[in-house]
């Protein structure tokens, strides 16, 4: 039993939670496009948004820096931004030699690389506090009606139902791989690395075979119920007064934002 | 009593009744690879029937619940409730014969129990209120109306057991059919499960090896070997049996 | 150990929004494209075997294998989904990981997910498709070598793609992130290629029926050639220039005018965030914020037509 790894959603009774996922998933992707407008060093909106992401935390009751120790996943692809220190023309800063390469930190460089930091790091939280806030197959029904094509839809359904089940297959082969490389301490066992990748490879053949059987045995199971092409399922979801009152607040915040992010 | 051991010969039913719920007459089926998994296979079941369908692996009871629903096209014959088994009416006999498979991973394939067991009755084109009071049911009749929004995958196998059958029971079949329904479960759930199929009003057939089970909760079992149906009889009187049990490869519980 | 993100996956907002938007308008052609032909194609049975065959891809992602010092082989997938499924096929299934993977573990973000389903879904299949039909005809041993070049080689694709448009966006030096992206996935793409060879050559000796004429993976024209060869080209012509000369590349894409295009976000379009007849005063300041959230407010309006369109559209089904 694996699940607890993969799930993200963390059950609450909170206002957040009870949210249509519709909402919640538009307001998520008007947020994370509202940092993306935001303009390098725009402190004071970067600051109100900070503080809307906290306030949702409370609200979810997940504990005000819920989303914050989530959201360090993204922190090792920042090296890559890290460049822009001294790639971005601007007024020297600081200087330092590296090998063969001289370095300088500009200050536009540093104002750029900070923007984009916070930029990424703000949305990386609107998406944590998503998916802690909404079940996950709610999420799905959201996007399908979001004009997401129902087979991408279906496609992630089932996935997300068989994740679970396929990767309990995968620690099964690992652990069976384990117990017999029966390794001394003195010497590495099992050959060299491609004999390793040949095991890994088989292993990969084994599983597809087995989940290509499985893919088998629910179409059958498919049939028996009536399926004969299409899928059918039903909305469980309808938008509440305060669904409406949440989107507009949201929005409205988002205004504000925008318009602090230019003074 | 007409019980005997001889392969060749066909054994008539026990049952007085003309099998007004089911009924399959000379059913002869081959895998593409030449196997041939069915030779001949005759049965009846009548209204209120409760069933054990027993045998070594490989004796063509799945291949048979197969043909049940029309997942797999032997030659010969196959009425449900009277109704001969034709592509034609291949949905409404879907409708009729509640097929269970064995692994309830790959019967329970949606992401909630809700979507699941609305998953029959969604694509027999029942309205939205219909399909929502058939769930209610369906899930009560297993006694786990707390867990219809619940994530399949969090469920214990027990649990998943018994939501798999009332993933069919929401359809209404006029028949339901089982394959290992007791395997892969603790004492606990085993028990549990039990005293739902003692309980369910529903006329069944049941493929097990559990024969503590058949002992239990089928008055009428039947034995498969080799393709065929051998013996077709009270189940005290099978497995009283021994000579019977021991050729085909059962022990007595 | 239980799930670790894979290095290539862009993370939120790390795009401009000119290259976010450009990347999610080829993704969703090209989709539209897959959706329509494998509609077209789709036997019933696709639909589970798709959603399978996507967990199979999730789950096989963390089959590794020990390399040397602490680090490990990993399988990507994008080539065996490709040569297992067909291309529009597995174009679908690794949209539908990558999508599940930015979803559920904000690996790779919402806005940047049309560039990541491009760099690992669609130019990892195009190459590994095009490469296997290549060699159709050929021996075993052939196919073998070919997918192997071809998992190798799409990783490294998925790697320069990636670098490119986060140089595009502005957001890294080129003279940088090429060298350093390409190096790192020169490897990676090894691990990947073994695994995904050997894989391959399981199913071959154990179901070849699942590989032979009458399967999915046959089911791709051989159109797919040209496409394979092209993008191969284009990766092959493009890495060693972008790595040994960033600088010829940087003109070239001034030149082209691409650079200033894709660091243009909207908020740009006005000038220094004021409206330029009112000039720099606090009220130029507001109106241009104000115009800014109108784009994010239009964004939001649209979604949510959809979404009522949808319901009502359920509610009277």
């Amino acid at each position: 039993m694996h699940f607890d790894a993969f799930d993200r959603y963390h059950e609450k009774d909170s206002r957040l939670h009870r949210l249509d996922p519709r909402v919640k998933a538009v307001i998520t992707i008007a947020c994370i496009l509202s940092n993306a407008l935001l303009p390098d060093g725009a402190w004071i909106a970067f600051l109100f948004a900070f503080i809307f992401l906290l306030a949702l935390n409370v609200v979810s009751r997940l504990g005000i820096a819920y989303t914050l120790k989530r959201s360090l996943i993204a922190l090792p692809f920042a090296l890559i931004a890290f460049s822009v220190l001294f790639s971005t023309p601007g007024n020297p800063l600081s200087m330092f030699h590296f090998l063969m390469w001289d370095f300088t930190i500009t200050d536009a460089g540093l104002l750029r690389f900070v923007s984009i930091l916070i930029r990424s790091w703000l949305s990386v939280q609107m998406a944590i506090l998503l998916v802690a806030v909404t079940r996950f197959p709610d999420l799905v029904h959201a996007l399908a009606h979001l004009r997401v094509p129902p087979i991408l839809t279906t496609i992630i359904a089932f996935l997300y139902r068989y994740l679970f089940v396929l990767t309990d297959e995968v620690f099964r082969l690992l652990r069976a791989r384990e117990s017999r490389s029966a390794a001394s301490a003195a010497q590495r066992s099992g050959g060299g690395v491609l004999w390793r990748a040949k095991v890994a490879g088989d292993m990969a053949g084994q599983l597809f075979l087995r989940s290509y059987e499985r893919s088998d045995r629910i179409y059958n199971a498919m049939l028996s119920r009536g399926y004969a092409g299409h899928m059918y399922t039903l909305n469980p979801h309808e938008m509440k007064p305060g669904d409406y009152f949440a989107a507009a607040f949201a929005v409205a915040f988002i205004f504000i934002i925008q318009i602090l992010g230019r003074f | 009593m007409p019980i005997t051991h001889a392969e060749n010969k066909f054994i008539a039913p026990r049952s007085e009744c003309e099998g007004d719920v089911l009924q399959v007459r000379d059913l002869y089926f081959s895998y593409p690879d030449g196997h041939a998994a069915l030779n001949g296979v005759s049965l009846n079941l009548c209204g209120g029937d409760k069933v054990a369908l027993v045998g070594p692996n490989g004796a063509g009871k799945s291949t048979l619940m197969l043909h049940l629903n029309g997942i797999l096209n032997g030659r010969g014959e196959i009425e449900i409730g009277g109704r001969r088994l034709t592509r034609d009416n291949l949905p409404v006999i879907r409708a009729m014969v509640g097929l269970v498979f064995q692994n309830p991973d790959d019967q329970l394939f949606s992401p909630t129990v809700f979507e699941d067991v609305a998953f029959g009755p969604l694509h027999m084109g029942l309205p939205e209120e219909e399909v929502r009071a058939r769930v209610d049911a369906a899930l009560e009749a297993v006694r786990m109306s707390s867990y219809r929004d619940r994530l399949s995958h969090h469920l214990s196998v027990g649990e998943k057991k018994r939501i798999a059958i009332a993933t069919v029971l929401s359809m209404k079949p006029s028949l339901l059919v089982l394959d290992e329904p007791s395997a892969g479960l603790d004492p606990r759930a085993r028990r549990t499960l039990i005293n739902l199929l003692r309980e369910l009003p529903i006329t069944m057939l049941v493929s097990t090896h559990d024969m503590k089970l058949v002992q239990e909760l089928f008055p009428r079992t039947i034995v498969m070997d080799e393709g065929k149906v051998v013996a077709d009889g009270l189940t005290m009187e099978i497995l009283d049996d021994e000579a019977l049990l021991t050729a085909h490869g059962l022990e007595k519980p | 150990m239980l799930y670790s993100p894979a290095p290539l996956h862009i993370p939120e907002n790390f795009l401009s929004l000119a290259v976010s938007a450009a990347c999610w308008v080829v993704t969703i052609l090209t989709l539209s494209l897959a959706i329509s032909k494998t509609n077209k194609s789709l036997g019933e049975r696709q639909i589970p075997l798709m959603g399978i065959m996507a967990a199979f891809i999730f789950a096989a992602q963390m089959i590794n294998f020990p390399v040397a010092g602490g680090t490990s082989g990993h399988l990507l997938g994008g080539v065996l989904a490709a040569v297992i499924l067909g291309p529009w096929a597995g174009m679908l299934v690794m949209t539908a990981v990558i999508a599940l993977q930015a979803l559920l573990f904000q690996d790779g973000g919402l806005s940047v997910m049309g560039a990541n389903i491009l760099n690992m879904g669609l130019v990892t299949a195009a190459i590994g498709y095009g490469l296997y039909r290549l060699v159709s005809n050929r021996s075993r041993k052939v196919k073998l070598a070919a997918i192997g070049f071809a998992a190798w080689l799409s990783v490294l694709a998925g790697a320069l793609f990636t670098s490119l448009q986060i140089w595009l966006s502005g957001n890294a030096d080129l003279k940088i992130i090429v060298p350093v992206m390409l190096f790192i996935h020169a490897l990676i793409g090894v691990g990947d290629a073994l695994i995904t060879v050997a894989a391959i050559s399981f199913i071959m000796r154990t179901r070849p029926d699942l590989l032979g004429e009458e399967s999915e993976s046959a089911k791709g024209g051989q159109g797919w050639v040209w496409v394979g060869v092209a993008v191969t080209l284009l990766v092959v012509l493009l890495s060693p220039f972008a790595s040994a000369d960033p600088d010829g590349l940087e003109r070239v894409a001034t030149d082209l005018g691409f650079i200033g295009q894709a660091q243009l976000s909207p908020f740009q379009i006005i000038p220094d965030y004021t409206v330029p007849f009112l000039g720099q005063t606090a009220l130029s300041t507001v109106i241009a914020g104000v115009i800014g959230a109108i784009v994010v407010g239009l964004v939001a309006y649209l979604i949510g037509r959809g979404v009522k369109a949808k319901s009502q559209a359920a509610g009277s089904k």
